[in-house]
């Protein structure tokens, strides 16, 4: 029979010699082996006070972005929530009365607006179908808990604050700015 | 000149006792350390700076846990037990001869509590013993796991407390005498002016059965079967919490550090090192350097239990019977007569 590959080997099932059936030699190699990971670098990179380095386009903690004069640019057209493939994203759409404009930029906005951390995978689906430019991941990292409940992240958490804005050009490449000069995409317009 | 002895007495026990449980507690992050080490990781080192209050920290957890006595566990005996396995490895670091005479106003101080004739067979005698602790906690735990942990511990310690008897008669019958004492000061000089070697190079087979029935007497991996987590849970303190679960594993670990305390008297010097006789040091000089090699000896051997057990998987329970009956004991028993003859041809 022709063999398929070249790499199959025959076993062959040997009485092991005396020197191996007292294990001694086989035991001190590996107790060499061991001894020489000792003096090795450990791979442990110390989290809190040393980060490890992230890449320019790090997807991390979303963020809701606020336009030029400080109103939030999400209208809760739902897009997010349907192109995410781990359905983390829930909102509810509202509609803004009058004196609000400063508050929201068009007339409809997103009054709650939830990610669930625990299931969100950060593939970037959303920020890629948000048509206003309003939801975007950013390089900070979602930090730890102690119950569920805590991970579910609302607008007090996602929405930029006014006076500490959220910096998310890192992530506008090269190839993303290029998309969004190609103005027959409805949503670059 | 009674109470001034009572006095040094007390305070050797009292020393002792502390140096003990200090290691024993420093073993646990001595342990962690080295498993990372070897494994490329850090190991603890958030508790103060490279995690040196680990181990405060890790008992003041155990004090704070809550205490949880099954229902249907016996409970006497459910106490019993850890108390039984922490006593007993606490009562042989009696014998053990931390160091020589200190010679203080004319007065002699011997670094030793009790200076027994028969010190290697008190060992024994005391460590035998604490198979009860494992024994009787796993089977006042009313669990079936600590219960087949406990019968492993036992049947595993008794059959390799044979080979192990039988590895130091051998030893017994070169140095002629079961003083702990006298076997340490009979390997004095080392490669020095008298030209005493270490009883290992006399009875290497003999050291390597005793180191291997050391591994086994102290549960410690290739022989952790008594408490092997893939198979057992926890063995026989599967139900043990807080500190009577803490008094478990101290008293192992001061097993350890005991076992590495025989095993450096018997075969490695003790508290002897080389060339000390002549380097031209006085007395007390020399005592204290000695006690310092002890406990470097000491500090090497567990570094190679722990060493041991990040190395070699453990052994499957009928491998380890068999390594037990049918190799270490008779291999200690050929050891034994061929010491024997020896013996007899050299001594005209």
């Amino acid at each position: 029979m022709q063999a398929l590959t070249n790499r199959s080997k025959v076993v062959v099932k040997k009485e092991m010699s005396f020197l191996e059936r007292i294990y001694l030699p086989a035991i001190l190699g590996g107790v060499v082996i061991t001894i020489k990971h000792l003096f090795k670098k450990s791979a442990t990179v110390r989290y809190p006070e040393k980060k490890r380095e992230i890449s320019q386009i790090w997807r991390g903690q979303h963020t809701l972005k606020r336009d030029e004069k400080g109103a939030e640019r999400c209208t809760a057209c739902g897009l997010c929530a349907v192109a995410c493939p781990a359905e983390a994203i829930t909102m509810t759409a509202a509609e803004r009365v009058k004196g609000e404009e400063n508050l929201y930029r068009e007339e409809k906005y997103a009054s709650t607006y939830e990610i669930n951390m625990l299931r969100c995978i950060f593939c970037g689906l959303c920020e890629e179908a948000c048509p206003k430019e309003a939801i975007f991941l950013t390089d900070r990292i979602v930090t730890t808990d102690y119950a569920r409940g805590e991970f579910i992240y609302g607008k007090d958490k996602l929405v930029e604050p006014v006076d500490a804005r959220v910096d998310v050009t890192p992530r506008q490449t090269a190839a993303v700015l290029e998309f969004k000069t190609q103005k027959q995409f409805s949503h670059n317009k | 000149m009674i109470s001034s002895f009572l006095i040094y007495k007390t305070i050797l026990v009292v020393a002792v006792f502390a140096i003990t449980l200090f290691v024993a507690a420093y073993s646990t992050y001595a342990e962690r350390k080295v498993a990372a080490f070897l494994q490329d990781r850090v190991g603890p080192d958030r508790a103060g700076p490279f995690g040196m209050f680990q181990p405060l920290a890790d008992g003041l957890k155990f004090m704070m846990k809550e205490e949880i006595i099954p229902d249907s566990a016996n409970r006497f005996l459910f106490i019993l037990g850890p108390s039984i396995a922490m006593l007993t490895a606490l009562m042989a670091g009696v014998v053990i001869p931390w160091g020589n005479t200190l010679v203080i106003n004319g007065e002699s101080y011997t670094l030793q509590i009790a200076e027994l004739n028969i010190g290697i067979l008190y060992v024994f005698a005391v460590v035998s013993i604490g198979v009860y602790g494992i024994m009787i906690g796993g089977w006042a735990s009313n669990n079936k796991f600590s219960l087949l942990g406990a019968i492993r511990a036992s049947a595993q310690m008794i059959s390799y407390e044979i080979a192990m008897g039988l590895s130091i008669i051998a030893l017994v019958i070169t140095t002629g005498t079961l003083s702990l004492r006298e076997i340490s000061l009979l390997q004095a000089g080392g490669v020095g002016s008298d030209w005493n070697f270490w009883n290992v190079l006399y009875q290497p087979v003999g050291f390597i059965i005793f180191l291997i029935c050391a591994f086994a007497e102290c549960n410690r991996t290739p022989f952790d079967l008594p408490e092997c987590e893939t198979e057992l849970v926890g063995g026989y303190h599967t139900e043990y919490s807080s500190m009577k679960l803490a008094l478990y594993l101290f008293a192992e670990y001061v097993n350890m550090f005991i076992s590495s305390a025989v095993i450096s008297i018997l075969y490695f010097g003790g508290f002897n090192f080389p060339f000390m006789n002549d380097l031209g040091l006085d007395q007390n000089t020399i005592t204290i350097l000695g006690t310092v090699f002890f406990f470097a000896k000491i500090t090497f051997f567990i570094f190679f239990f722990m060493w041991i057990r990040w190395t070699i998987p453990r052994f499957r329970y009928d491998q380890l019977m068999n390594l037990g009956w049918k190799a270490l004991i008779p291999l200690a028993v050929i050891n034994i007569f061929i010491t024997g003859l020896v013996m007899i041809l050299t001594s005209k």
